[in-house]
């Protein structure tokens, strides 16, 4: 479904990814881990869309979608949810779901979507008025969530969606991903919460500076002597 | 004094308004752009300015063949608004696009001076124009509307004296109030309003909602432009003579509304433009008795910018900026 091949971002002069080969086929959970900096935001971010790629290519369902502009790559049913959230603060929690939906003409569609969106995050649905910005973060996160089903994506990218939650409410961010993943939607899934990331995930890869160090399923990272040293202590 | 003051009341309000609800609409033009790309337009003085010569050259034209005498002008004037409208709208949009859309990434100074150079341009060029077409780039319009009202204030209560108002201001006020309203509706209700406030909150997570975020860029110009340009309409309706001067004084007093209602706020702005619009009048008419001669009425302007200062000083978010927390 998704390849990059030998992907390389540059920010400024500073490179970012060296080279990156990742690939991820439908119906997968795809899990990338890795310490601050190594560049897990960075690969979202040049899948959809949001840095240039300098140098390799990236395809998605056959395409060529290398340096194609973030609301393209959306377009083609790509969602990514940026590290810390990114709710728009002043629009309320309704207005932030429409904006999922921003391509869809049809009321009817919308109202459906968002019904859906209700079914996994019940709490949105008493919130509707309220401004986005005034949300707790384990609430923004649904949003954030909820907001990226509203285009009713088939790639699902999450870029640490267990940042600064308390360990409930990261356990149930993880069943709702599990959820979606058995309704048909592929994860792409970054994490500094290894450990759980890799026990849902069907594969997954280590990155460090900018450059794949490791790759295997899920049960095999876990029990890499390196991984655990490293990530799982 | 105060009750002399209080004679003047009826008459303030009226002037105050209607000048005013000219500042506002500029202010709009402003404030939008401020809240999605953090510019400081200073050409859009200079797009209300060439809304008030085009206006003016499309009713001599129609002048010339007729059309004026023969219609109402109220059917006149909605035309003349809608044309000037589209064209200064146009305008804005490909100063965007050619000027500042490729200093997107530079240092926030380097736009802000190319804005100051646009307004110079677009100055020379309508002067050239005007010189070229009239010999004379001070250009006088038809009058479309003549009448005057007198308002019995005084019959309310003796305190105040009669005022009287023009219908030219009855006409600037009405409209100006109609396209506030009408962009209130649009930035509020729409779709495209919602998305031009989710491009101001975060451009790059709107990019991801698949919005195209150059496209709701230039939307932004050609409204603001549009509603500028259209008020230099009005402005020539109501003064009758303009010059391609007249953008810079207004446009900094737009600018200042924009400010103390809090930049990147709408309805700031709107309330900015009528509060400073208020208070310019009222010092107009009051400044001579109040400090006993000193000052004349020639330091309204002068008002304008003490207020720009102080809101600077003491309050640089506004009356309404938004809180600083929540821009995250
Ligand atoms: N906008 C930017 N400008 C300059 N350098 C950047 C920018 N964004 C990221 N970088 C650099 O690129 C490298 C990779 O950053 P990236 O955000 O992809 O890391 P990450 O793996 O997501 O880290 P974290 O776990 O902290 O989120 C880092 O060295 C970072 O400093
Ligand atoms: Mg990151």
């Amino acid at each position: 479904m998704l390849q990059l091949n030998n992907v390389e971002t540059f920010y400024g002069g500073i490179q970012a990814l060296k080279g990156i080969d990742v690939a991820v086929e439908k119906g997968e959970i795809v899990t990338l881990i890795g310490s601050n900096g190594a560049g897990k935001s960075t690969t979202l971010k040049s899948i959809s869309g949001l840095t240039k790629v300098k140098a390799g290519t990236i395809f998605y369902n056959g395409t060529d979608i290398s340096n194609k502009p973030a609301h393209e790559t959306t377009l083609l049913g790509i969602a990514h949810v940026p590290e810390g959230r990114r709710i728009f603060p002043r629009l309320t929690v309704k207005e932030n779901l429409l904006m999922g939906a921003f391509s869809v003409k049809s009321k009817q569609v919308i109202e459906e979507r968002m019904q859906q969106v209700f079914h996994y995050f019940p709490k949105l649905k008493g919130r509707l008025e309220q401004k986005g910005g005034t949300m707790s973060g384990g609430e923004q996160q649904m949003l954030a969530i909820g907001r990226a089903l509203m285009m009713k994506p088939d790639l699902l990218m999450l870029d640490e969606p267990s940042m600064g939650l308390a360990p409930i409410i990261v356990e149930q961010i993880f069943e709702i991903i599990k959820e979606l993943n058995d309704e048909g939607i592929t994860i792409l899934l970054v994490e500094q919460n290894a450990y759980q990331a890799l026990q849902i995930a069907d594969r997954g890869y280590v990155i460090q500076t900018g450059e794949i160090k490791l790759k295997g399923n899920g049960h095999e990272l876990i029990t890499n002597d390196e991984v655990r040293e490293a990530y799982l202590a | 004094m105060f009750n002399e003051v209080l004679h003047t009341i009826p008459q303030v309000l009226i002037d105050g308004l209607t000048l005013g609800a000219v500042y506002a609409v500029i202010a709009i033009g402003y404030t939008m752009v401020y809240g999605i790309l953090e510019l400081i337009n200073f050409a859009h003085g200079e797009i209300f300015m060439s809304g008030a010569f085009i206006g003016t050259a499309i009713l001599l034209v129609l002048t010339g063949i007729g059309w004026v005498s023969s219609l109402p002008a109220i059917v006149m004037l909605i035309a003349v608004l809608l044309i000037t409208a589209v064209l200064t709208g146009f305008l804005g949009m490909g100063i965007e696009r050619v000027a500042y859309r490729p200093l997107r990434n530079a240092p926030r100074l380097i736009p802000l001076i190319t804005a100051i150079g646009i307004s110079f341009l677009l100055q020379d060029i309508v002067r050239f124009i005007a010189e070229l077409k009239k010999g004379n780039y001070i250009v006088t319009g038809p009058s479309l509307f003549t009448h005057q009202l007198s308002i019995k204030a005084s019959s309310v209560s003796s305190i105040f004296n009669d005022a009287t108002i023009k219908t030219s201001f009855v006409i600037v006020l009405v409209t100006a109030v109609i396209m506030m309203i009408g962009l209130d509706l649009f930035v509020n209700r729409t779709k495209w309003g919602m998305a031009m406030r989710a491009v101001a909150q975060d451009r790059e997570t709107a990019s991801l909602m698949t919005i195209n975020v150059n496209k709701v860029i230039s939307i932004t110009f050609f409204i603001g432009s549009a509603l500028g340009g259209a008020t230099g309409v009005l402005f020539a309706v109501q003064y009758g003579t303009i010059d391609p001067y007249i953008g810079f004084i207004l446009g900094l007093k737009a600018f200042t509304a924009a400010v103390l209602g809090g930049i990147g706020n709408i309805r700031g702005a709107m309330f900015g433009g009528l509060l400073l619009g208020l208070l310019e009048m009222f010092a107009s008419a009051n400044l001579t008795l109040l400090s006993h001669g000193i000052f004349g009425a020639e330091y309204k302007d002068v008002f304008a910018f003490i207020i720009l200062i102080l809101v600077l000083l003491f309050k640089p978010e506004g009356l309404f900026g938004k809180p600083v927390t929540e821009k995250v």
